[in-house]
This record gives structure tokens, sequence and C-alpha cells, in this order.
């Protein structure tokens, strides 16, 4: 079985995110279960997350429906490579809309961290920067190196359509950072931040 | 719309009670059941229409919308009801407001043995994920069925499906002339 080197990944994951948010602070953030929601978490808590412990493959369509809702504001989903892949057609869908203010950052470790760490598709060949743009995204690009969030945080910010960055990042096991497990009060928090009423 | 395309009033009503219930957000796997409401959609400047690749897309779509201020629905047939389930934990999860409208196939006049499996299941696995589901059988009750359960969803913070009979759609026909 060939598969990616992925050893070769000099991206930390938790300084990227830390690094990329700390740029985007006014941006309203979508995260994908299990380790992007800790990387997100552990950059520091904002009302403006909204973290999925569950849902998997749904974390860039929620920021689709977000960015649609929200046309003024940015949206970031922040999310893994086997999420987005449960939610492969979901690129397609979101390329049909175009919408000027979503990115969605993909940290690629080529593996299946939160289950033991099994090969995904993307050591398999998959590339999901060339999926995007065989679906239409042409704002689709693989970031090899820290020094390149600056590409990601421009693209945040630039209303070009929509952004599609495959981060390829090191297959770290770090610790978990737990953010809260309630949906329904971080929607709450989330909601009230753009100030929404509960019902 | 620059041709009307043949449909029936229960279809318009459908639309109407979307509009006027402030829906900007509806997302879809195209049915024959639902064609009117989503060719109304996208001639509509306040309204969206958002082709899904599988129904489940449309359950975050909701989501997301809701969290941003808007209100979604998703249109699907029935066998794409199952593609849904997972997702909906999302809905239990964050208790989001959640309305889908649900074109039957597989119960009447079905032609096509493969709708029925799912189409049996559509209820039971809406309600075992927590989903209040209605039923429209007449097309007199369409409009008040939808209605309320819009009002369900966006004012009760519900989670409900509505089902529209396939006797309402009528029998499809296979045969080309």
């Amino acid at each position: 079985m060939t598969v990616r080197n992925t050893a070769a990944a000099t991206i930390d994951r938790r300084a990227f995110v830390r690094d990329l948010l700390t740029k985007c602070p006014d941006a309203l953030v979508v995260t994908g279960l299990g380790s992007p929601t800790y990387d997100v978490f552990a950059a520091g808590d904002r009302d403006k997350n909204f973290y999925l412990w569950g849902a998997m493959g749904g974390a860039a369509l929620v920021g689709l429906g977000l960015a649609l809702a929200q046309p003024d504001k940015f949206v970031v989903v922040v999310t893994g490579d086997g999420e987005q892949l449960m939610g492969i057609g979901g690129i397609a869908t979101i390329n049909a809309q175009k919408p000027k203010n979503l990115t969605i950052v993909v940290l690629d470790n080529g593996h299946f961290g939160e289950t033991g760490m099994q090969y995904s598709h993307t050591s398999h060949g998959t590339s999901l920067a060339a999926v995007a743009r065989a679906c239409g995204i042409e704002n689709a690009y693989e970031v090899h190196d820290a020094s390149e969030v600056a590409k990601v945080v421009d693209g945040v910010h630039k209303r070009n359509g929509v952004n599609f960055a495959q981060i390829f990042i090191k297959a770290d096991d770090l610790p978990r950072a737990l953010p809260s497990r309630d949906g329904v009060y971080v929607k709450n928090r989330f909601r009230e931040a753009l100030g929404f009423a509960p019902l | 719309m620059s041709e009307e395309q043949p449909h029936s009033p229960w279809q318009e009503d459908i639309f109407n009670v979307l509009k006027q219930g402030n829906i900007r957000q509806v997302a879809y796997v195209p049915d024959a059941g639902h064609a009117h409401v989503i060719r109304r959609v996208h001639a509509e400047p306040s309204m969206r229409g958002i082709v899904l690749t599988t129904e489940e897309e449309g359950v975050a779509v909701a989501s997301g919308a809701w969290l941003g201020g808007e209100r979604a629905a998703l249109l699907m047939q029935s066998s794409g009801v199952g593609n849904c389930i997972n997702m909906m934990s999302l809905l239990q999860s964050c208790r989001f407001p959640f309305l889908s409208l649900v074109t039957m196939r597989g119960e009447y006049a079905e032609f096509n043995p493969w709708q029925v499996p799912m189409s049996k299941a559509t209820q039971g696995s809406m309600e075992l994920m927590g989903i209040t589901v209605l039923r429209a059988e007449r097309a007199d009750e369409v409009e008040d069925i939808v209605s309320a359960a819009l009002d369900a969803a966006f004012e009760g913070g519900e989670q409900v499906a509505v089902l529209l009979s396939q006797s309402l759609i009528g029998r499809k026909k296979w045969i080309r002339n």
C-alpha cells in the first residue's frame, strides 16, 4: 500500500490555527468535529465560535448557511480531512452558491486522528484542493509552510469567492482542549454575539 | 418565470407559506412534487434556492442559516430522509428550529418497488430522531398544515417535517407517448 509521506509535513496545527484566528479577529468560525474543534478552542474561546462535536460531514455546510445569512461577515470553517471527505459532495453544493465570504480551512494530516490514526483517503492520493478546484472553486490551494498563513488570511478578507485551503499539518497526537459540549449553549451564545435573542 | 409551468394550487400555497413565513434559504434535492416551489424560489429575489448533492447537507445548511439569523427549509422526497439520519443529531444537540417538506414515494400507485422500503421507514425514522411528523393527504389541507409546521419550527423551536402524500402528486407516468 503506497501512502503519502505525512512525516514530511512541517506545520504545527495548533500554532497555525492560533496564528490564523488571531489575524481574523472578527471572523465567524465553525469547527469540524475532533481535533479541529480542539485546535480552535485552544486558540482562545470566542462567542463567535461554533464548535461541532458530531454531525460529521456538515461543518462546511453549516458554514454555507451561515455565510449566506451573514453576507457582510467573514465566515471561516476549520475542519479536518476526514470530516471534509465525509461531506465531499458539499463542496459542489458550496460552489453552486458561490458565497464571497466563506473560507474553508482543511487541516489535513492524512489520518483519522480521533479513532486511532488510520490513514484517510488523502494519504491514498486524494487531493481535496484538487477536488475543490474540480468542483469549480478557483481559489483552492495547498499550504505546505506556516508562513503561508498570510495567503489564507488574505483570502478570508478578500471577498473574492469561496476560499478553500488545504493545510498539510504534522500528524501529531496533541493533548485535547475541550470546549463546551452543550450545543444549545454554544448556539445561543453565538447568536447572541450576532444580536439575535433566543426563542 | 418566463413560462408558466403546469402545477397544482397546493404547490403555489406551499411557496406562499414559505415566503410569507420569511424562509430565506430553501435547500433541496429535487422531486417532481417540489418542482413548482423550486422554480418559484429561484425566481424570488428574497429567497435562495440551494441545490444539494445529498439531503443531509440541507440539515447542516438549515442549522447554519439559523445561526446567522435566517430561516431555512429542506425539501426532499421520502427516499432522502434516510440520508439525513445522523446529521439530524445536530438538530437535537443544539435544538435548532427545523422545517422539512417531504414528498412521499412508494405509498400510492407506486410503479417502482425500490421506493417502497424507505417510504415505509420515512415517518418512523424521523420520529426516532426526535422530529415531529405531520402529514397532508388532501390538497385543501396542505396550506394549513405547512403553515402550522412553520410556526411550530420557528416560533416554537421544534423540528418538524410535513409528509406530502403521494396521492396529492398523483400517478407517475412511466410510459412516454
